[in-house]
């Protein structure tokens, strides 16, 4: 995954497989460090690595010409890595943007049935699937909802990444997670109208995604599940 | 010489199709179909199109409904907003701006092609259990 470049006899650093140069401790030595900057907010972007992510990436490059649906909001240098070093072709269905108009409207109640109308004849059409955390968002009629949709645009083979929260909040904001190399995301964030937080268990999952199988799933420190989903042939 | 640059002012409705072999700038609202083969087309603040687009490059400050087809890049600027499908080798998408649609960003020659870039992409299996990740930054994690 990460190799330490060699120039003139010195360690030069630690370069991804893209060759995009990581952050590193000022002495050189130990892991790649957590970086966090100042937002234009006034807030912090913090930068975690993902394994389900490298794993997906790989598994997406490895198909030739592989269309990738993404549910989350358009981000210009996702756009760029996933389009040219990924080599895919990317749909980008901004549901997050469909959750805050409902949320302004105070009809998030009637999500799942907005959701029955969207991504018409899109059955099998899709080798990949980037939910991000959309399903914290979301009630469990519409994430029902959602799920089979996610289910029928997968072409077998097809892959489904997605983030769960596994706490309570009332963060009234999303998260942007824009790739930062094939093993680092940074989380933007912005503002939110919607506050609900759904906090789905373990068998809740399996309920929802019952018909894919569970290619890995990971329990970060903070509470967050990573799962990467693959439809059967 | 003092070159002036072809533009659409504000006030100015197409219905039809519209060609050319110089830069435009479309500020007014033209529905129908856009060909600028080797020329850069840039949609101003105030321009509305409903059209399928064909040109070099396209600038989008304004509103575009209809795909786009560019065959050197397209790039949507802040507030910019674009509902289709582009086509294109490069493509950048500004903090700000909507897009919604699709982005095939692939040579029509490459579609297919065995030799990609980064071809040290391979396909990872799950560990049998949880390791240190060789970058460990925020998230200590967990198999589950």
């Amino acid at each position: 995954m990460l190799s330490i470049g060699q120039h003139n006899g010195k360690l030069t650093g630690l370069v991804s497989r893209f060759g995009r140069p990581l952050a590193r401790p000022e002495n050189g030595n130990g892991p790649v460090v957590t970086e966090s900057r100042p937002a234009a907010a006034g807030g912090v972007e913090p930068v975690h690595s993902s394994k389900t992510l490298a794993q997906f990436l790989s598994m997406v490059f490895a198909r030739p010409a592989a269309e990738l649906v993404d549910l989350g909001p358009v981000i210009g240098s996702n756009v760029a890595f996933l389009g040219e070093r990924v080599g895919c072709k990317i749909h980008v269905e901004d549901l997050y943007r469909d959750i805050e108009r409902h949320a302004r409207e105070g009809t998030l109640d009637q999500f799942g049935e907005f959701l029955g109308t969207r991504f018409p004849a899109r059955a099998r059409s899709a080798d990949a699937v980037l939910c991000w955390d959309v399903f914290d968002y979301l009630a469990p009629p519409a994430a029902a909802v959602l799920a089979d949709k996610v289910k029928r645009m997968l072409r077998p083979h097809g892959l489904m990444l997605a983030f769960f929260g596994a706490r309570a909040s009332d963060d009234a904001r999303y998260t942007r997670f824009c790739i930062e190399d094939e093993s680092h995301l940074r989380a933007r964030y912005y503002p939110s109208a919607c506050t609900r937080r759904w906090v789905l268990q373990n068998r809740d999952i399996n309920f929802l995604f019952a018909g894919l199988e569970i290619f890995d799933s990971l329990l970060l420190k903070s509470g967050v599940r990573e799962i990467l989903f693959r439809k059967p042939l | 010489m003092n070159e002036e640059l072809a533009s659409i002012g504000k006030s100015i409705v197409i219905n039809g199709e519209l060609s050319g072999s110089e830069d435009l700038t479309i500020e007014g609202r033209v529905d129908g179909k856009i060909e600028l083969r080797d020329h850069v087309l840039t949609v101003g603040p105030n321009g509305r199109i409903k059209a399928q687009v064909s040109a070099k490059a396209v600038v989008v400050l304004g509103q575009v409904t209809g795909n786009l087809i560019a065959t050197e890049k397209v790039d949507i600027k802040e507030n910019g907003s674009v509902e289709g499908d582009i086509v294109s080798p490069r493509v950048a998408i500004a903090d700000g701006s909507h897009f919604r649609g699709s982005i095939d960003m692939q040579k029509k020659d490459q579609s297919s092609s065995v030799e990609r870039p980064h071809s040290t992409f391979k396909a990872e299996k799950p560990e049998a259990k949880a390791s240190v990740p060789a970058a460990s930054v925020t998230n200590d994690y967990a198999r589950v």
